[in-house]
């Protein structure tokens, strides 16, 4: 398998054998997601307080709504749907470091702790704690084997049009003897080429040309539009043979 | 094979897939009859291997992309962990919650004794020496306190009170005393030194008003009012600081894992000891809030807080001794 990446990819290799990527959340989202959380639960205990009209009983029910939202609140949106509202908003979730939903025990940990995070004052502790470590984690993240993720990674635009065969330029066969990452690179150009300039085209199809072994036929540079079809020409033939068979 | 082909040969099964996928984030029924859920894990397999073959015959990264998304999107909902909650709650007060505390007596009984013990020893010098309450507590405090428990009544728990004013109590204890089990344990990630403090500080006070009130003679007012619920009550602040002990001991002490292990599989039994040492102090406070401030007479609630320590000895050193994991005992 390939090396770990240079990213804030954590990689998980399941039990199907394949390797998972988990995208870790920064401090900065993580934060923000705070934020937000911070200002639901005022608005719940904001929503609440008509009770403290109803005196005794009413600020008894005060009290033990202050007491689920300080402590409670996370833990069940995190065990119940994954994560609090607030970092639904920013497309966080909270998951056990090998990539599976989080459950009642790890939950509480990572929750009960934040104390200690929160110290000495506004998640000092929890934030220098999640910059040292590689994988953000604060310290109840630690404790409980967790990771707070992006749900969702950024589906890879342009798919649809590298479906078809790149109009006006028949495959062409590449020199011979490429390696499995160039091949790789001519096809990611042909997936990316539909969203870029076409000066960044011609750019980047003749870099990508100028590291393949020159063709046996001569050292005749191309360039400009030549150059893009003849990558693009590459690429079908890599992605589909000759004729699309 | 060729990228082409592969996509075409697979994309019926990735299509299915995504359908059964897309059922499984939403409401969890079958999509259709022909397509039930059940598929769902051979389809996930399936698509794993398209994945790594894709990965390894180094197709295009959009397509390699589109496959990781679709296993990390399928993954969660294989190896979801099953969601029970009555029988494992019953399960964890029957048995697993003491067994636990039972592998870990030594730290528990470390706990206890920073509890119990500098609460003890102050309660004996404050009920000989009435000053010397005055070196915790400043004068308001300690004048609110005798005021509680003077015999007046006006206000406060010797009084009979209304049935609202329980209520109130009772969001009170709980707020508070849970929240000051919570904290007991966390600040033990401070290698110890947060539930060390806590412990003894509260044993200390706690020790304190019982020996100060005593002194002063308002002891027939006090002890009634808090027999009932301090078994519970002061059993579990003195386990919270267990579960605290058992963070720091993984950092101080780790013998043979790594501080990170050991502090990931301490924080598991921690963390049993937390959740059954609120549900105590959820006891204590219904209790102390519906029980100990009502117009029983001393004797019989004398009788309960006896009771109380005898249930919570016993349930403590017998409950679930012959359940799964009871022979791993120390």
């Amino acid at each position: 398998m390939l090396a770990a990446p240079l990213d804030t990819l954590r990689l998980h290799e399941t039990p199907e054998g394949v390797d998972l990527g988990l995208g870790v959340a920064g401090p900065a989202p993580r934060a923000l997601a705070l934020v937000a959380d911070g200002a639901i639960r005022l608005a719940i205990y904001l929503v609440l307080s008509p009770l403290l009209a109803l005196s005794g009983f009413g600020l008894g029910l005060n009290l033990i709504a202050l007491f689920l939202l300080e402590w409670l609140y996370p833990v069940a949106f995190e065990v119940l749907t994954g994560a609090t509202p607030g970092k639904r908003m920013l497309g966080l979730l909270v998951v056990h470091d090998d990539g599976t939903p989080v459950a009642l025990p790890a939950s509480l940990i990572r929750n009960l702790l934040r104390v200690v995070d929160f110290l000495p004052l506004f998640y000092g502790v929890g934030l220098v704690c999640t910059l040292v470590d590689r994988d953000f984690r604060r310290l109840g993240d630690l404790a409980a084997g967790t990771l707070v993720i992006h749900a969702q990674r950024r589906p890879a635009p342009g798919r649809a049009a590298a479906e078809r065969p790149t109009a006006g330029a028949a495959p062409r066969q590449p020199p011979p003897g490429l390696a499995l990452a160039t091949q790789q690179s001519i096809l990611a150009y042909r997936e990316r080429a539909p969203r870029l300039s076409a000066a960044r085209r011609s750019e980047l199809a003749e870099t990508l040309l100028a590291h393949l072994p020159a063709p046996a036929a001569g050292p005749a540079v191309t360039r400009g539009t030549p150059a893009v079809e003849q990558v693009q020409g590459y690429a079908d033939w890599l992605a589909q043979g000759r004729a699309g068979d | 094979m060729r990228q082409a082909p592969f996509e075409a040969a697979h994309a019926a099964q990735w299509a299915d897939y995504r359908r059964l996928l897309s059922a499984l984030e939403g409401r969890g029924r079958d999509p259709s009859p022909d397509l039930p859920l059940a598929r769902f894990p051979a389809l996930y397999r399936r698509l794993c291997a398209h994945y790594a073959l894709a990965r390894a015959r180094r197709y295009a990264p959009g397509l390699i992309g589109e496959l990781h998304e679709l296993v990390r999107r399928g993954y969660p909902h294989l190896y979801r962990r099953r969601r029970a909650w009555l029988a494992p709650a019953l399960g964890f007060m029957a048995g697993g919650f003491p067994r636990t505390l039972r592998r870990h007596a030594r730290v528990c009984a470390l706990a206890a004794a920073l509890f119990f013990l500098p609460g003890l020893l102050m309660g004996l010098a404050c009920g000989q020496d009435g000053e010397l309450i005055f070196s915790l507590m400043d004068a308001a405090q300690v004048a609110e306190l005798e005021s509680m428990y003077d015999g007046a009544g006006k206000t406060g728990r010797g009084a009979e009170r209304q049935a609202d004013t329980d209520f109130m109590m009772f969001g009170f204890y709980v707020m508070n005393n849970i929240g000051i089990g919570f904290r007991t344990f966390a600040a033990g990630l401070l290698v110890g030194l947060g539930s060390l403090v806590i412990l003894i500080y509260n044993g200390l006070a706690i020790g304190a008003a019982a020996g100060h009130l005593t002194g002063l003679g308002f002891g027939s007012n006090f002890w009634p009012f808090v027999s009932s619920h301090s078994p519970f009550e002061l059993t579990a602040i003195a386990i919270c600081g267990a579960a605290g002990l058992l963070l720091a001991a993984a950092l101080l002490a780790p013998g043979r894992r790594t501080r990170l292990g050991a502090l990931r599989a301490n924080a598991r039994d921690a963390v049993v000891l937390v959740g059954g040492a609120a549900l105590m102090l959820l006891l204590a406070a219904v209790v102390e809030a519906f029980w100990s401030a009502g117009g029983a007479p001393a004797g019989v609630k004398y009788g309960v807080g006896g009771l109380g320590w005898v249930a919570v000895i016993l349930y403590l050193t017998l409950a679930g001794r012959d359940g799964p994991g009871g022979a791993r005992g120390a």
